[in-house]
């Protein structure tokens, strides 16, 4: 286990090394950070004393190395746009797209579960196929649009929610959270639902698809030979079994769903990381999009890990491996 | 949990002649209404040139003139636009058809590029194990946690705008949610006994992995497949609304959706409804084919 | 839909006057772009400058009009020709009670230039001012090298700090808000990066208080999820009302509009850096054409003549604009009266492209970006279409802008859209940034991306730029416009109109410099006149 888990930091590392390259490189080819930011009424004096207050006067492998030895310090750099410590940016925001992932991924197993188990167990009947029917839409429809019709039924037609933005937020330990307040809930239900829409009818497919097959397995046969009720056999039995397929993927989905957040985040003028990541891609505020892709390669290397210890615990024919 | 799990799953030699793969695939009404559906999309996509009203990708045919016209208008060039023209005064008919053949193939053609290399990689990694398994999975990492957009536009820097350019920006984008599935139930399958037989038969690793481990990987892998060639489709109208995704003079459905969707608080929906609809049905009978498909292949299905 | 849309109308309604009546004294404002920073000298962008004029003030202003006038200096003058004092108010208090004298004014210059990791610094205003004379604690005088007729107009965007308060003053200590203090209408109460910043009343304003309380300035940058936001009654004031909705918020009975004509022309830059091929030219083969053809002034008539301006404006822009033949709209100064765009004429435009050696025409690709401008990639479709029938086989690129802007400057492309916001609002802005021959050391031609050079325009506004009286000045100026665009050195296409969308009962007085603040607004009835 700790060699398992000695070796997983390492290559984590590696990883974070290789984005952080990518990263600069990629920055590099898309344009110059300066002609984004700089006012157009910059004479040329003005543009050259920019590029070199921003650092952005040496060559591309000097400006890396100084950002390495920097990072090691814990030093991931400015934003060139705020002035501020890029980590402590991301930090700020990352509250909003924490618990808007959450909400959408508890929403998706809220929904998706029962609705996947219901149609796997009766996969004729009309309610399943509706219901099958219904999940394609989840994943057909692209997110800004169904956002956008999220806001035109429930806030601008019905007045139900609020339209956009972040609502009241608590202070706990420093760091803000709106699921705490009546307000914030409310901010919070349209983007969280857009969010979940794709992982809802992920989590249908799923499930109905291993609920059909390991109906059919023959120690579920036996269970029910046995003459266990079959309320008994589809919780214990079958709910165990599906599972793995089901948490390996939400676990998946959560990176995903804080990576892809980006778009419902604009669309509902969201404070999260997301939009902090499309707005300094806009302006390739890059020591913002260096830090902040660390951030997320770091947050999927523990999500895979903790998925894979999962796996152990749920099934015991996977095994942890310190080496092969 | 015990060691009930002694299933004893056939072997999946194909020993299922062509002929009963198709009894069984037409057991399904809706499956089959779904392929009948699809083949027609797939014949208007492919004959577009020749039944579609106007030429929409070449400049000199549109006037903007004839622009956000509503359905059933009767243009500057003579014709009816029966589902209405966009900002550009391209026939939304025109448009769609062949919107079509962008948005089938690229949401096609990185699906499955995406998914042979995914399927490939996680499989590998799955049956390798220790330092294959490590960085394969770590580049799933780095992929996954990399936004497409970015990806997308880095892309775009270095190749320049293409319909090509899109479907290696998906493929790119796609691969490693293949891997992380096939990877995941590998792991599991290749645990089972028939694996083991098959190692104790010293059989080549090339023809266990894909003569016996894939094929127990598909059903989960077909489920995935048939979401991400729809989510190939949206992700592409996503990286369009971004202005990230197809040449603007040549519009996918996604682009024209996106196009649309600023005009939709100004009740000009015509404009993304009818490409909405269409992008739907597409991804509907693709899924009503897929759902079949996963079911008629599934070795673990059979009686 | 419709149905939807009353039902829409009634619930939005109710909830517009639970709105008013509950918070007559609060404001929320919606706001497209967002603000970077809280620190006024740090990084130059529109919308910093709306809010750091809610929060401090410079020694001038402009008014609606993007007219000079007094701010917290109440007069100027030039005493002579490299020297202008400036009289400060008497009696005006920082938000913490420091009195502002001529020492803030001192200091104010002193930090501009220094500070640190500036991406966009404000250096440019000050850098003309070679020393600072303090002739009593509220007269104050700045000496420049070269006559500098520009000083007044210049020192708006330069925000007064006070020298006690913020002797060391970092960026990080505005955005957090301890350091956001000025001599402005309103103080920061909160300030949520990238989301929201919330104000209150400076009651001791030394100028006209403004009507709002408190006031939450949202940024919405979804252009959609803004208009929504209105709709829904989440904002009261919505700016940069994207042109598709105007027609349908225009007969809202709920809402009112305000409008004015701006200072951003859109138009087209050409290749003039190569006499040898360009990039994106080629013959009908697709074969590159070994003289740039866009060197011939014919050809760029040809090509101007050929674009249905009024078209384009009626059916992209949906009259958010008016075509446009200079940089200027009327009124401004420096606006040449007559020199107006081309009649759109695609016959005279062939038989132009013919004598210039191009009767089968050729091959060009038009780039531009597709999410800097309102309807940018809209616009160069259109524009492709009525080239394309005019001989000129146009292929259209639309790119974001981070791709886009830097291809531009590095002159990788042959024909591109771009726009220029005339924040000074009078000519010399943007002959010397977009026609005058590029040149590091006078600093023109800064953003001259297709390179145009014509000895006479960069005659004319050096004349013009040492000229002190205004009269003489404006003269220069207007010729030096008038042998740009008759050499069409660029071709202008239209002036956008800024348009703002409210709650009706509200009134806004619609800046043409396109910031958004929140002592433009007030209640319709107190003003006695609603917003057009």
């Amino acid at each position: 286990m700790t060699v398992f888990l000695l070796r997983r930091l390492l290559q984590a590392g590696g990883v974070v090394l290789v984005m952080s390259l990518l990263v600069f490189v990629g920055v590099f080819a898309i344009g110059d950070p300066v002609e984004i930011l700089i006012s157009p009424e910059a004479d040329q004096i003005e543009r050259e004393r920019a590029v070199k207050a921003l650092g952005l006067d040496l060559p591309l492998w000097q400006q890396y190395l100084v950002f390495l030895g920097k990072a090691l310090q814990g030093d991931l750099g400015r934003s060139f746009v705020f002035n501020e410590p890029a980590l402590q940016l991301i930090l700020q925001r990352m509250p909003a797209t924490l618990e808007l992932a959450l909400g959408a991924t508890l929403a998706a197993l809220v929904i998706g579960l029962p609705l996947g188990l219901y149609a796997g167990l009766r996969p004729h009947s009309p309610v399943s196929r509706g219901i099958m029917a219904t999940s394609i839409l989840g994943f057909s429809l692209p997110t800004f649009w169904v956002g956008l019709m999220l806001i035109m039924v429930f806030a601008v037609q019905l007045g139900w929610l609020p339209s956009t933005g972040r609502g009241e937020t608590v202070e706990i330990l420093g760091t803000r959270w709106s699921f705490l307040t009546r307000d914030g809930l409310a901010h919070m239900a349209m983007p969280a639902l857009n969010l979940a829409l794709f992982k809802i009818s992920l989590v249908i497919r799923l499930t109905r698809a291993g609920v059909r097959e390991t109906m059919l397995m023959d120690y579920v046969k036996f269970a029910r030979a046995k003459g266990l009720s079959p309320s008994r056999v589809t919780f214990v039995h079958v709910f165990k079994n599906i599972l793995i397929p089901v948490v390996t993927v939400v676990g998946l989905e959560f990176g995903g769903t804080i990576a892809f957040s980006v778009v419902t985040e604009s669309v509902f003028a969201w404070p999260g990381m997301g939009k902090l990541i499309i707005d300094s891609i806009n302006v390739l505020d890059r020591p913002v999009m260096v830090a902040y892709l660390m951030i997320i390669v770091l947050l999927f290397i523990t999500i895979n890990l903790l998925v894979d210890i999962t796996y152990s615990v749920l099934d015991p024919r996977v095994r942890l491996e310190g080496k092969s | 949990m015990s060691t009930t799990t002694a299933a004893p799953v056939v072997a999946p030699r194909v020993e299922t002649p062509f002929r009963r793969f198709v009894s069984e695939f037409a057991e399904s009404r809706l499956a089959l209404f779904g392929l009948l559906v699809f083949g027609a999309i797939a014949l208007i996509a492919i004959l577009a040139p020749f039944i579609a009203p106007q030429n929409p990708y070449d400049l000199a045919q549109l006037d903007i003139m004839d622009g956000r016209m509503e359905p059933g208008t009767v243009g500057g060039a003579g014709f009816t636009y029966w589902l209405g023209t966009d900002d550009q005064g391209r026939d939304m008919l025109s448009g769609i058809m062949y919107g079509l053949r962008i948005s089938l193939l690229v949401g096609a053609g990185s699906a499955i590029i995406a998914c042979i290399v995914g399927a490939s990689l996680g499989m590998i990694a799955a049956y390798a194990g220790g330092r294959t398994d490590g960085a394969i999975m770590r580049l799933v990492d780095l992929q996954l946690s990399f936004p497409a957009i970015l990806a997308a536009l880095m892309i775009l820097a270095f190749l320049g705008k293409g319909i090509l350019n899109v479907v290696i920006a998906l493929v790119v984008v796609e691969w490693a949610y293949y891997a992380r599935t096939v990877r995941g139930s590998a792991l599991v399958e290749r645990r089972r006994e028939y694996i083991e037989a098959a190692q104790c038969l010293a059989l080549p690793t090339r023809r266990i992995i894909f003569r016996h481990l894939l094929p127990n990987c598909l059903p989960p892998l077909i489920v995935v497949a048939t979401m991400q060639i729809a989510r190939a489709i949206a992700l592409e109208a996503t990286l369009s609304f971004l202005g990230l995704g197809v040449p603007i003079t040549e519009p996918s459905l996604g682009l024209l959706i996106a196009n649309g969707y600023e005009y939709m608080l100004s009740g000009k929906y015509w404009i993304s409804f009818y490409p909405g609809i269409a992008l739907l049905v597409t991804i509907v009978s693709i899924n009503l084919v897929g759902d079949q498909l996963r079911d008629v292949l599934n070795p673990r299905l059979k009686k | 839909m419709t149905k939807g849309l009353q039902a829409a109308a009634a619930a939005a309604s109710l909830a517009f006057l639970l709105a008013g009546a509950a918070a007559a004294q609060t404001l929320t404002m919606g706001v497209g772009a967002p603000v970077t920073s809280l620190d006024p000298h740090y990084h130059q962008l529109s919308p910093n400058t709306a809010v750091a004029q809610m929060i401090f003030g410079g020694l001038t202003g402009t008014d609606g009009s993007a007219r000079v006038v007094a701010n917290l200096a109440e007069s100027w003058r030039a005493v002579d020709e490299t020297t202008w004092e400036f009289k400060l108010r008497q009696g005006v208090r920082f938000h913490n009670g420091s009195e502002f004298t001529a020492e803030d004014v001192a200091f104010t210059f002193q930090r501009v230039p220094n500070v640190p990791n500036s991406p966009s610094s404000y250096a440019i205003y000050t850098r003309p001012i070679r020393q600072v004379e303090i002739v009593d604690s509220h007269t104050l005088r700045l000496r420049t090298a070269v006559p500098y007729p520009l000083m007044p107009t210049d020192l708006a965007n330069i925000m007064i700090l006070d020298r006690e308060t913020h002797g060391s003053a970092t960026t990080e200590g505005f955005n957090a808000g301890p350091m956001a203090v000025g001599t402005g209408p309103f103080r920061m109460a909160s300030h949520r990066n990238g989301d929201r910043i919330e104000f209150e009343r400076n009651d001791a304003y030394w100028g006209t208080r403004p009507h709002w309380q408190r006031v939450t300035y949202r940024m919405i940058t979804n252009d959609a999820a803004r208009t929504a936001a209105l709709l829904a009654g989440d904002v009261e004031i919505i700016d940069q009302v994207p042109t598709s909705d105007l027609g349908k918020l225009r007969v809202d009975q709920r809402l009112a509009l305000s409008e004015v004509t701006g200072l951003r022309l859109i138009f087209l830059g050409f290749d003039h850096s190569r006499t040898e091929a360009s990039p994106f030219v080629t013959d009908n083969d697709g074969k590159p054409i070994p003289q740039n053809p866009l060197k011939d002034v014919r050809v760029r008539r040809a090509l101007s003549m050929a674009i249905d301006r009024a078209a384009i404006v009626e059916r992209v822009m949906e009259g958010a604009a008016i075509p446009s033949g200079q940089f200027l709209p009327d009124g401004a100064f420096g606006h040449v009266p007559g020199l107006v765009p081309p009649r759109p004429d695609t016959e005279a435009a062939k038989r132009l492209l013919a004598e210039a050696g191009f009767p089968q025409g050729f091959r060009l690709t038009l780039h531009g970006p597709n999410d800097r401008y309102p309807n940018d990639s809209r616009i160069i479709q259109a524009i492709g279409q009525m080239w394309t029938r005019a001989g000129v086989r146009t292929s259209v690129e639309a790119l974001p802008w981070t791709t886009f802007i830097g291809r531009a400057s590095r002159q990788e492309l042959s024909s591109f859209l771009v726009g220029w916001g005339t924040s000074s609002g009078e000519a010399s802005n943007p002959l010397r940034n977009l026609v005058a021959t590029a040149d590091r050391d006078k600093g023109y031609g800064a953003s001259n991306r297709g390179r145009y050079s014509n000895p006479e325009v960069d005659r004319l506004l050096e004349a013009g730029m040492r000229e002190l009286d205004d009269a003489k000045r404006e003269a220069l100026l207007q010729q030096a416009t008038r042998v740009a665009f008759e050499d069409v050195g660029i071709v202008p296409l239209h002036i956008q109109k800024n348009t703002w969308a409210m709650r009706r009962g509200l009134a806004h007085n619609a800046r043409a410099d396109e910031l958004t603040r929140a002592q433009d607004v007030r209640p319709a009835a107190t003003a006695g006149t609603a917003a057009r």
